[in-house]
C-alpha cells in the first residue's frame, strides 16, 4: 500500500468505532509518512483519542482497516501494536515513582542472568546506548519522583524507542510542560524524525501545531474534516476547521479600569498535607476591575494559595482582607458567603458532584438558604427554575436540567461551574485552571464571562500553568516559584521569555519587576 | 424524561438478575433431578400458599426492611454500616428493658416510648464508629464490627444478669407490657397469626428515608457527601457533620428493627448465641434495590419470600433449601457486577441508549 510518491509507514482506512449511542470515529482515513511530524487536531471528544487507542490496540475498531508498512495488520493489544514499532507516551505518564529511570525503561523487559537475577549493568548499559543513540541525555539512577515533568516525559520517550519504536503517538504532550521545556521537546522530536522516525503529534493548541507539524489532520465529531500541509494553513483555518465555525482566537477585551484596591494578602504563610511549607509569606492586592494572574510551573503552591484564599486551607500566618473584612482562616461556606467564588483547578473532584443532575449541582453553593430551602426541606420547584435560567444564561448544551452531570461534555460541565460561582454576584473570583482540557469553543466562553466578571469591577484571580491564558487575560502577572511570589509585571511588560525564567526561580531584575506591581 | 430514564436504568438489572437468579436456580434443581416447576411452586406455596404462610413471610420481610434501610442511608454518605447487626441488638434490648421497666404507662405513651428507646440506643451504637470517622478519619467497617461484637456479649451479659426475668435461670428478659406490643392485626383469625403493625412501621420509614434523602437539605448534604466528599468541601459543606447524622440515622432505623422485633414478635430479649443476620442480609437487601428506599421494600420482600419459601420447598418438593442460598448469592452477584454483566443482558443497552439518546445529543 505503498502511495505514489511518498512511502506511507502507516494507513488507517475508514475506522468506524460505535459506542452505545455514540459514534466515535466514523470512516476515518489516516495516513502517516516516513519521518514527518502529522498532527492529529480536534476538540476533546472529537474522537482523536479514540483512533489512538484503535492504533494501539486498546480498542478495537468496528470497521476499517489498519496498514503498517504497507502490510494489513490486525492489532487486538498494546502488544501487537508494540512489536509492529508502535509506541505511544500517554498525557498522564505511566511510570512509577519509586523507581529509578533505568527500572521504569526496562520494565517488563528486563535483561537476565541466569533466567532469574536482574542484569542491571546490562540494564544500564542498554539505556545509555539508546539515551546517545538519540541524543536523549537522562541520568539512569536517579529516582523517577525527584526528576522533572519535561524530563519524565523524556523517559517515556525513551521506553517506547527501547521497544523498537518507529511510530510515536505523543498524545497532548505539552500539556504538562513550561515554554522551555516545550522548546526541548519540539528539539527532540526533529531530531527523531531526522533519524527516520515518525510521530503523530496530538494537541488542540494550535500555535504549537503550527510550529511543530509537518501535516494537520483535522477531526470533528468523530469525522475528518480535512488534511492540510501546514505550509499551506494558518492558525485561524485550522481553528475554522477544528470547531467548525469562526472563533474569537484573540480575545478581544477593553484596557482594565481598575478601580480601588479590592483585596489583598499580607506575607501569607501555608503549610502543605504532609505540614511542609507550601507559602513563604506570599503577598498581593487584587484592584477591582483587574485580572492579576498567577503564573508557575505546577506545585509551586498556587493550589495552598487558591485554597487558603476559600477557605479550604489554613493559614498559619498573615492575612487576607476582602474589600477591609479579614477573611483569613474563615470556613469556606463563611467566605463564600463574603462573596469569594471559587472555580477549582479539577472540576471533576472539586467542582462537581458527577452524580448529581445539572440541577442538583447549581445549588451546591446556596442549598441550605432561602430561596432554595426553609433550611430543612428543599423547594425543588424553585432549585429547577434557577437551574433553567443559569442553563439557558450561560449556554450549557443539555435536553434539560435533570441530565447527570457526568453526562456532560467538560465544557459544558465547565459552564456549569462557572454559572454557578458567578451567579453568586461575587466580589472576588478566584479561577484557578478555568479552561484546562477545554475545547476552543469553551475557552472562549469561559475567557469572555472573565472579561466580562472585570469589567463589572469585579477582581478576579486567575491562576494557569498556561502561559498563553495569563497572557491573553492578565492585567498584571503574578509568577510563583517555591511558594513565594518571584515578581509581579504589567502585562504590558510581560514576554514569554522573561516569564518564563521567573517561573525558573529567576528573579533577573527584582526592582523592575516588582515596579508593575508598585502599590504592593 | 430523566426521571424515567433514572426509574428504568435503575430497575432493569436487578429485575434480569432476579429473573437470571432464578432460572439458573431452576437448571440447578433439574441437574440434580428435581423437578423445578415443583420447586418453585412450593416455594411460592410456601410463602404465598395460605394466611398463615403469608403472615410469616411478612414477619421475615419486616427487620429486613429496616436493616436494608439502615444500609442505604449509610451508604448513601459513603459509609459501609457493617453494624447495623449489633445494633439490631442493642435495639432490642433497649426496647425490652423500656417495655417491662415502665408497665403500667398509657399505650400511647408506651408505645412511642418503647420504639423510640430501641431507635435511640441504636444510633447511639452507630454514633461511635460514626464520631471516630468523622473526628479522626478511623474507617468505619472496622469499627462497626468490632461494636458488633461487643453488642452481643453485651446482651448476654445482661440478659443472664441486670435484665434477667427474676422469675427463671433461663437467659430471658421479664415480658413488655400489654401496652408496650404492637397490634398483631390479623390476631383474629388465629393466634397463630404474627404479622403485626410493625410492617406498616416499615413501609412508612422507607418512605420517610425517601422524602430525607431527596427533599431534604439534610439528605441533600448526605449524598453530596456520599458521591464526592472533596467537592462537597469546596461547595462549603461540614462534611464530617453529614458522615456522622447519616451513621445515627442508619443507627437508628437498625435500631427500629430490633425495637419492632421485640414488640410485635418476642415481648422479650431472648438471649442470641450467635448474630441472627438481619444486619448482613440487610446489606443484600440494600445492594440489590441499589440504595432506594422505595426500591428497598421490593428486595425485602424478594429475601422474605425466598427465605420463608425455601423451607417449604425443602420440605414439599424435596429441594434442598441452599438452592435458594445460591439463587440470592447469584442475583447479589449479578447486582453488584452490574457493570461486567450489562452487556449479557440482551437489549439492556439499547433500552438504555434509547432514553439516553437526548443526553449525549452533546457528545
Amino acid at each position: 500500500m505503498v502511495s505514489p510518491h511518498e512511502k506511507l509507514v502507516l494507513e488507517m482506512r475508514g475506522i468506524t468505532k460505535r459506542f452505545p449511542g455514540v459514534v466515535a470515529n466514523a470512516d476515518v482515513d489516516f495516513t502517516l509518512k516516513k519521518g514527518e511530524i502529522h498532527t492529529l487536531l480536534g476538540e476533546n471528544g472529537a474522537g482523536k483519542s479514540t483512533l489512538m487507542k484503535i492504533l494501539y490496540g486498546l480498542y478495537q475498531a468496528d470497521e476499517g482497516e489498519i496498514y503498517v508498512h504497507g502490510e494489513k495488520r490486525e492489532i487486538n493489544e498494546p502488544n501487537d501494536a508494540l512489536s509492529l514499532g508502535i509506541g505511544m507516551v500517554h498525557q498522564h505518564f505511566m511510570l512509577i515513582p519509586q523507581f529509578s529511570v533505568v527500572e521504569n525503561l526496562v520494565l517488563g523487559t528486563e535483561p537476565k542472568r541466569g533466567g532469574v537475577f536482574l542484569d542491571m549493568a546490562a540494564a544500564v548499559r542498554q539505556v545509555e546506548d539508546v539515551s546517545r543513540e538519540y541524543g536523549l541525555a537522562i541520568d539512569p539512577h536517579a529516582k523517577v519522583m525527584n526528576i522533572s515533568v519535561g524530563m519524565q516525559q523524556r523517559v517515556e520517550i525513551l521506553k517506547a524507542l527501547l521497544r523498537g519504536a518507529e511510530i510515536l503517538v505523543l498524545d497532548e504532550p505539552t500539556a504538562v510542560l513550561t515554554p522551555q521545556e516545550v522548546g526541548e521537546l519540539f528539539t527532540i522530536m526533529r531530531n527523531l524524525t531526522e533519524m527516520g522516525k515518525s510521530i503523530i503529534f496530538i494537541s488542540h493548541k494550535l500555535k504549537e501545531v503550527m510550529e511543530i507539524s509537518d501535516r494537520v489532520t483535522v477531526i470533528r465529531r468523530g469525522r475528518i474534516i480535512g488534511s492540510v500541509t501546514t505550509a499551506e494553513t494558518n492558525v485561524n483555518d485550522l481553528a475554522r476547521m477544528m470547531v467548525g465555525r469562526d472563533v474569537e482566537l484573540v480575545v478581544s477585551k477593553e484596557p482594565a479600569k481598575p478601580g480601588p484596591e479590592m483585596f489583598r494578602i499580607t506575607d501569607l504563610h501555608v503549610q502543605d498535607d504532609r505540614h511542609l511549607p507550601a507559602l513563604s509569606g506570599v503577598s498581593l492586592s487584587v484592584r477591582a476591575g483587574e485580572i492579576l494572574g498567577i503564573a508557575g510551573v505546577d506545585g509551586n503552591g498556587q493550589n495552598e494559595l487558591a485554597e487558603a484564599i476559600t477557605g479550604m486551607r489554613k493559614a498559619t500566618s498573615g492575612q487576607i482582607v476582602l474589600n477591609g473584612k479579614d477573611i483569613t482562616n474563615l470556613s469556606s461556606r463563611r467566605v463564600f458567603e463574603s462573596k469569594v467564588v471559587h472555580i477549582p483547578a479539577d472540576r471533576h473532584r472539586h467542582g462537581l458532584v458527577l452524580e448529581f443532575s445539572i440541577a442538583e449541582n447549581m445549588v451546591l453553593r446556596t442549598y441550605y438558604a432561602p430561596p432554595f430551602s426553609n433550611k430543612t426541606v428543599l423547594d425543588w420547584e424553585v432549585i429547577k427554575q434557577e437551574a433553567r435560567e443559569l442553563i439557558e444564561e450561560y449556554d450549557v448544551r443539555t435536553p434539560n436540567e435533570d441530565v447527570l452531570a457526568s453526562s456532560l461534555s467538560g465544557g459544558n460541565q465547565q459552564k456549569v461551574i462557572v454559572a454557578r460561582e458567578l451567579a453568586q454576584e461575587p466580589e472576588l473570583i478566584v479561577a484557578a485552571q478555568p479552561t484546562r482540557g477545554l475545547d476552543v469553543g469553551a475557552i472562549e466562553f469561559v475567557h469572555t464571562r472573565l472579561i466580562e466578571a472585570r469589567d463589572a469591577q469585579k477582581a478576579v484571580l486567575l491562576f494557569s500553568l498556561e502561559l498563553d491564558e495569563i497572557l491573553a487575560l492578565a492585567d498584571r502577572i503574578a509568577v510563583m516559584y517555591e511558594g513565594r511570589i518571584v515578581g509581579i509585571v504589567d502585562r504590558e511588560e510581560a514576554t514569554e521569555e522573561k516569564l518564563g525564567l521567573m517561573m525558573a526561580g529567576v528573579s533577573d531584575d527584582r526592582t523592575s519587576a516588582v515596579a508593575g506591581g508598585g502599590e504592593l | 424524561m430523566t426521571k424515567n430514564n433514572k426509574w428504568w436504568s435503575g430497575i432493569a438489572v436487578p429485575l434480569a438478575a432476579i429473573l437470571v437468579g432464578l432460572v439458573i436456580g431452576g437448571v440447578l434443581m433439574f441437574i440434580t433431578g428435581n423437578n423445578p416447576f415443583a420447586g418453585y411452586g412450593a416455594l411460592l406455596s410456601g410463602s404465598f400458599g395460605s394466611g398463615i404462610d403469608f403472615s410469616e413471610t411478612l414477619v421475615y420481610v419486616n427487620p429486613l426492611i429496616f436493616a436494608g434501610l439502615s444500609i442505604a442511608v449509610a451508604y448513601r454518605a459513603g459509609l459501609f454500616n457493617i453494624g447495623a447487626e449489633g445494633q439490631i441488638i442493642v435495639g432490642m434490648l433497649a426496647s425490652a428493658f423500656v417495655g417491662y421497666q415502665f408497665a403500667g404507662l398509657p399505650r400511647l405513651l408506651h408505645l412511642p416510648l418503647t420504639l423510640g428507646a430501641g431507635m435511640l440506643a441504636g444510633a447511639l451504637w452507630a454514633s461511635v464508629p460514626g464520631y471516630l470517622k468523622a473526628k479522626f478519619g478511623v474507617h468505619e467497617v472496622v469499627n462497626s464490627i468490632m461494636m458488633n461484637y461487643i453488642a452481643l456479649h453485651l446482651s448476654h451479659y445482661l440478659v443472664t444478669g441486670p435484665l434477667q426475668d427474676p422469675n427463671t435461670t433461663l437467659p430471658y428478659s421479664p415480658d413488655i407490657a400489654q401496652n408496650a406490643r404492637l397490634w398483631r392485626f390479623l390476631s383474629g383469625i388465629g393466634s397463630e397469626y404474627r404479622v403485626n403493625t410493625g410492617i406498616f412501621i416499615a413501609i412508612l420509614a422507607a418512605f420517610v428515608v425517601y422524602w430525607l434523602l431527596y427533599k431534604t437539605t439534610i439528605g441533600y448534604e448526605i449524598r453530596a457527601v456520599g458521591f464526592n466528599a472533596d467537592a462537597s468541601r469546596y461547595a462549603g459543606m461540614n462534611t464530617s457533620r453529614a458522615m456522622a447524622t447519616a451513621m445515627l440515622i442508619s443507627g437508628a432505623l437498625a435500631g427500629l428493627a430490633g425495637a419492632v422485633q421485640v414488640m410485635g414478635i418476642q415481648y422479650k430479649f431472648l438471649d442470641i448465641f450467635a448474630f441472627e443476620g438481619w444486619g448482613f442480609d440487610g446489606i443484600a437487601v440494600a445492594l440489590v434495590a441499589k440504595n432506594n428506599p422505595i426500591g428497598i421494600l421490593g428486595s425485602a420482600f424478594l429475601f422474605g419470600v425466598l427465605h420463608r419459601g425455601s423451607q417449604t420447598m425443602q420440605a414439599l418438593a424435596g429441594v434442598p433449601k441452599e438452592t435458594i442460598g445460591i439463587v440470592q448469592a447469584l442475583i447479589i452477584f449479578i447486582v453488584a457486577a452490574e457493570g461486567l454483566v450489562k452487556g449479557w443482558i440482551p437489549g439492556l443497552d439499547k433500552i438504555k441508549a434509547l432514553f439516553n439518546r437526548g443526553k449525549e445529543a452533546d457528545v
